[in-house]
């Protein structure tokens, strides 16, 4: 075993690269509940690119067979229901993991100064995502596939001067036809997956370069010679940290975070499964109800909503009476996530030694969201639309009120070393 | 223990969002996936009465023989109609084009149908029909303003009347429209009710045929999951001791 090793070592940098960024790489010791996300949004992207494969072995992507083969994947293909309601269910909980992740890296200030571009890259993997589940969401071939893209991809035609050719070209006709499907499903399949699982890479490279925020948000990594020996970290690890660094309260991530995220994927799995196997719809909201009916281009559904990890953009867009200032405040609304780290001014990270005035701001930006994501899925009357508006208003004004008090907050005092 | 899990999971989730949105309330359709009679007499119905026009094209004949505990023989003798094999999907021998024309679109496909209306609107559906002559076919339905099809289950249920009668309701009296039949059916009000039930039941059935076996699956998935949850924290609380 031993020389299979060595002979492997000598010709690629294997064991070395495993201490480096698993066995000994150094990992705060206080992570919470909030720190299993972005292992389980690996897992979960695993599932769906599992799935996903032998989903094509059986689809068909055309506007004659497509709903078809999605019915006889569910009642032909021996577990095909079991692979279909994977990736379906997959693709929620892909949403679910990742706006946790996010909202994880908000109240710990993990966007913060060194990790701007870990945080960039995070939001590259989101629009990405969006991209993605839009596309599978049209594969099925079902009412709310047509309507649904239907309505989105309309979005662009907001655009001046070019907008209406922009559509034609999305679409590859006139009208959403076979060739959108046969476009949508090659970069849903191929292309984006690509694109995501490089984007993902990169997070963790940057992740391991500038390594882990914890909820406390202080550098557990210090200025060599600044810490007594006694009080370090008693673990060994890589050269690469430990030379540079004087590293406390730090655990290697191989074996502590691989079993405690154990804990958590064990947790997950068994609320994954009760979906799976007990409301593969979730009511409506993972597979829409008119989505069982074939796409029918003569017949536009009573309402249209998208799925609803889309609702809160949806509801922005909807806010305002005109189409293109709708279409700048939903992207917008997703730009200023990017530019989070420069909008915050602050240098304490963690929300918990930071003001009242951010604590109740990113309350309200939370409320603001989850309220914008069921105004998006109900029909646009009055006093929803009225609804809409103030909470898109809140919805920015988390970012207007941070830039102000974040320059000279009065934070509390940070504690030495990590609490637990 | 499962089931207070679901109940509380199904709490979280305003059912009513996705809704088709009928003003009438629906009757709630108990219908029992397990209850092989209930469902062969579905079968029976839907094979003799709407399968003349309506398609369940993903589904094939011999599987729901299977599924809901025909003999494939005699399924085959009994309840197919067409010439085609027991191994193929449940097609109208209907004219699809000539069929556009009399009815003003092609009847839908209803392998699906309980999945898009679901399981409440179907049995409602089913028992809201009533005579009105100025519909092309002589009938129209409450929570399906003019239906564009024949009523063919009258020669069971007889031909449905709606009625204005005047009622007491929280002490004070109230117009209030209620369905009725001239009672000339081969069945009475209860049996058409059970009929139109398991009719409703069968539909069910066809819309996720694996669903039966989706949750016994489930059971075994999750408790193997219960499991290896506990072994994780066992195996992370042995790992974690001496971390200070």
């Amino acid at each position: 075993m031993n020389r299979i090793i060595e002979w492997i070592d000598a010709r690629i940098p294997m064991s070395n690269t495993m201490k480096l960024h698993v066995t000994q790489y150094p990992a705060p010791k206080n992570f919470n509940i909030w720190y299993i996300m972005g292992s389980l949004a690996l897992v979960v992207l695993v599932n769906q690119i599992v799935t996903g494969i032998w989903l094509t072995m059986n689809y068909v992507p055309s506007a004659e067979g497509a709903f078809a083969s999605v019915e006889y994947i569910m009642r032909d293909v021996e577990y095909g229901w079991l692979l279909r309601y994977m990736h379906s269910t997959g693709a929620s909980a892909f949403f679910v993991v990742v706006y946790l992740h996010m909202f994880r890296g908000l109240m710990y200030g993990s966007y913060q100064k060194p990790r701007e571009l870990l945080w960039i890259f995070g939001m590259l993997i989101f629009l990405v995502l969006m991209a993605e589940a839009f596309m599978g969401y049209m594969l099925p071939w079902g009412q709310m596939s047509y309507w649904g893209a239907q309505v989105i991809i309309s979005l662009f035609g907001a655009i001046p001067i070019v907008g209406d050719e922009l559509t034609t070209w999305i679409r590859g006709d006139y009208v959403i036809s076979g060739a959108t499907l046969n476009r949508f499903f090659a970069l849903h399949v191929i292309a984006l997956p690509l694109v995501l699982v490089i984007l993902v890479f990169l997070h963790l490279i940057a992740l391991h370069e500038v390594g882990s925020n914890n909820p406390d948000g202080i550098d557990t990594k210090r200025k060599k010679g600044s810490v007594p020996k006694e009080e370090q970290s008693p673990f060994e690890f890589h050269k690469h940290y430990a030379d540079k660094y004087d590293i406390v309260d730090s655990v290697p991530f191989h074996p502590y975070y691989t079993v405690k995220d154990l804990v958590g994927l064990a947790g997950f799995l068994i609320l994954f499964a009760l979906v799976i196997f007990y409301a593969p719809t979730m009511g409506g909201f993972f597979l829409e109800p008119p989505n069982f009916e074939a796409a029918d281009p003569m017949r536009t559904p009573e309402h249209i909503a998208p799925v609803w990890y889309f609702t809160p953009f949806y509801a922005i867009l909807r806010a305002v009476p005109i189409k293109l200032l709708g279409v700048i405040l939903m992207f917008g609304a997703i730009v200023l996530l990017f530019l989070l780290p420069w909008i915050d001014r602050g240098n304490t990270r963690s929300m918990r030694y930071r003001s009242i005035w951010h604590k109740l701001n990113i309350f309200q930006f939370v409320i603001s969201f989850i309220v914008l994501g069921y105004l998006g899925v109900k029909p646009a009357t009055d006093i929803y639309t009225m609804m809409a508006q103030i909470f898109t208003f809140l919805y920015f004004a988390f970012f207007v009120f941070l830039w102000f008090y974040s320059k000279n907050e009065k934070t509390k005092p940070l504690p030495e070393r990590l609490t637990k | 223990m499962m089931k207070r899990i679901l109940l509380a999971v199904a709490f979280l989730i305003p059912s009513a969002v996705f809704a088709a949105g009928p003003s009438m309330p629906l009757d709630k359709a108990n219908y029992d996936l397990t209850d092989n009679a209930s469902l062969q007499r579905g079968a029976q119905i839907f094979m003799n009465y709407c399968l003349g026009c309506h398609n369940a094209q993903y589904q094939r004949y011999q599987r729901t023989f299977e599924d809901i505990g025909i003999p494939v023989d005699l399924g085959e003798e009994l309840l197919q109609f067409t010439g085609d094999g027991v191994g193929s999907h449940m097609v109208s021998a209907i004219d699809k084009s000539a069929a556009a024309e009399w009815f003003g679109l092609t009847p839908p496909d209803l392998t699906l149908v309980s999945r898009v209306r679901g399981a409440d609107w179907l049995y409602t559906f089913f028992r809201s029909f009533y005579a009105d002559e100025s519909r092309p076919f002589g009938v129209n339905n409450v929570i399906f303003e003019n239906v564009g099809m024949p009523w063919m289950l009258e020669e069971l249920q007889g031909t449905p009347r709606k009625v204005t009668e005047t009622k007491v309701v929280n002490g004070k009296e109230q117009e209030v429209t209620v369905l009725t039949t001239d009672g000339n059916g081969r069945l009475n009000a209860e049996e058409f009710d059970q009929a139109m039930l398991d009719l409703t039941n069968f539909l069910v059935y066809v819309g996720e045929p694996v669903k039966l076996e989706r949750q016994r699956m489930g059971l075994f998935v999750i408790g193997f999951l219960f499991v290896l949850l506990v072994l994780t924290i066992l195996l992370k609380k042995e790992y974690w001791r001496d971390v200070k």
